[in-house]
């Protein structure tokens, strides 16, 4: 009984098809996003994620429409990130049936714009996307923010910019590790642990899970409040209901 | 021919209101997503999702001069009240430094938080830190029987996203709670009107059966 910790399949969308890269390259297909959408609904998903990579501006187009199909099918939260620029952006995506949106980018070029986007469709429909990467190793820890799908440094300390965007409206934080991203190696805990001790909003850890166990100790040890997966679950190895089932065999509040 | 009016104040999302009902309903079932006052007064139902800060929400009734509107259908037909739909129905809410709300419920909404601070909510029965919004999947447990909970089995989880919740003052009206550090109120109603805290629209194949039930409801008790 209880609030449970959430298991959300994360769907890479280049050009209305799932892919999905090893380390950003070698990018394999990996199915119809709607298809694939509802397959992780009947399997017990809490939510799901599209992050749409596509690089060319008509290519954009499809996930209004990609959004709208799945809205019409799949009756889970959605949130759905990538290229988030302008408040009309939100607006579409909202509009097409998306539940939230992530913003990466361009929070980091504009922090007012998480605040205009707060204020204007509420807390609970903008998600922050940090991806971090470490840039110390020995305490005390620290890790950078960094933008372009990992590719251009900032500067900007990963763990005061969540709390600086929690302060501008963040509802949720989707908390990337640049560094195990595509290793299959499990989370960064201690960037997942030190994060969800420092804001008040949820976090969904993301970012190097290669088995199951990897979620457990991403809730557990890493303080998270959601854990987020694709490449574990889109290729057959394990379902949602697997990895709810070895959660909860490690005590974990799980919807089942 | 049968008529269900959602309620849009311009934001968020309600294309997901709209699908769930047209995704349970039969066809003969006709859904419009509308702020005109007109077309919410000749729907057989209305739901009412409500969206943003509920001050925003309010005052967008007000500037379209829904409020004598609102209080007929609340008298009148089946009326679904989700999340903000839910708790602008009762007398206050301390959201954006205090708002009165329609008064239609006994009760009151109020922040997550202990009072040691918005960013501070602990577990009195753990002592471990709450997030705050309450995010995510969560039992709700029915504590009277009502025609909306037909066929929905006691306890089961739905997907809730809010900062503030109901406390309510009179039992006659509460018909589910929700623990989150706290007991609240996760369904609230009297005679045509049922609220709900959760989003029945997100929560999958028992979100569907309460809007289904909602569908065919003659909104007696």
């Amino acid at each position: 009984m209880g609030l449970a910790k959430r298991v959300i399949p994360c769907l890479d969308i280049d050009a209305g098809r799932v892919v999905k890269g090893v380390k950003f390259v070698d990018i394999r297909d990996a199915g119809d996003p709607v298809e694939v959408a509802s397959k992780y609904d009947q399997q017990g998903a809490d939510e799901i994620t599209f992050l749409d990579i596509t690089a060319s501006s008509e290519g954009r187009q499809t996930i209004y429409a990609l959004v709208e199909e799945v809205a019409s099918q799949v009756f889970i939260p959605m949130t759905v990130g990538g290229g988030v620029r302008e408040l009309d952006d939100v607006h579409r995506l909202l509009h097409a049936g998306a539940d939230k949106v992530a913003v990466n980018t361009a929070a980091v070029h504009n922090p007012e714009f998480v605040r205009e986007a707060s204020n204007h469709f509420g807390v609970q429909c903008i998600v922050v996307a940090i991806d971090a990467k470490r840039v110390s190793d020995k305490s005390p820890l620290a890790w950078e923010v960094f933008t372009h799908g990992g590719r251009q440094p900032t500067g900007i300390d990963a763990i005061e910019w969540g709390q600086r965007m929690v302060d501008c409206g963040a509802g949720e934080i989707l908390l990337t590790s640049m560094d195990r991203d595509g290793t299959r190696d499990g989370f960064d805990l201690e960037l997942t642990r030190t994060m969800s001790n420092s804001v008040p909003v949820p976090i969904i850890a993301s970012g190097g899970v290669g088995n199951l166990s990897h979620l457990v100790e991403g809730i557990i040890e890493g303080g998270a409040d959601a854990v987020l997966a694709a490449s574990i679950f889109h290729f057959g190895e394990h379902t949602i209901l697997e990895a709810k089932q070895v959660m909860l065999e490690a005590g974990i509040e799980v919807r089942l | 021919m049968s008529l269900v009016a959602v309620v849009n104040f311009g934001t968020g999302n309600l294309r997901s209101v709209q699908k769930a009902i047209e995704h349970v309903a039969d066809k003969r079932v006709r859904v419009v997503v509308t702020d005109n006052g007109s077309e919410l007064a000749k729907a057989d139902r209305v739901v009412f999702p409500g969206q943003g800060a509920i001050g925003t929400c309010l005052d967008a009734m007000e500037k379209r001069d829904l409020r004598e509107i609102f209080y007929l259908i609340l008298s009148s037909k089946p009326f679904l009240g989700i999340c903000l739909g839910l708790q602008a129905m009762y007398k206050f809410s301390e959201e954006g430094g205090g708002v009165q709300c329609m008064g239609v419920l006994d009760g009151v909404v109020e922040h997550f938080s202990d009072g040691s601070g918005r960013d501070k909510f602990t577990d009195p029965a753990t002592g471990g830190r709450l997030k705050v919004p309450h995010m995510g999947w969560n039992n709700v447990m029915q504590t009277q029987p009502h025609p909306l909970w037909c066929d929905i089995e006691q306890g089961q989880r739905f997907y809730f996203v809010h900062s503030y919740c109901v406390q309510s003052n009179d039992s006659s009206q509460l018909y589910g709670v929700t623990e989150y550090g706290k007991t609240f109120t996760a369904a609230g109603g009297r005679d045509n009107f049922f609220g709900v805290q959760f989003h029945p629209e997100k929560s999958q194949s028992a979100g569907l059966q309460l809007i289904k039930n909602f569908v065919s409801w003659d909104g007696s008790v």
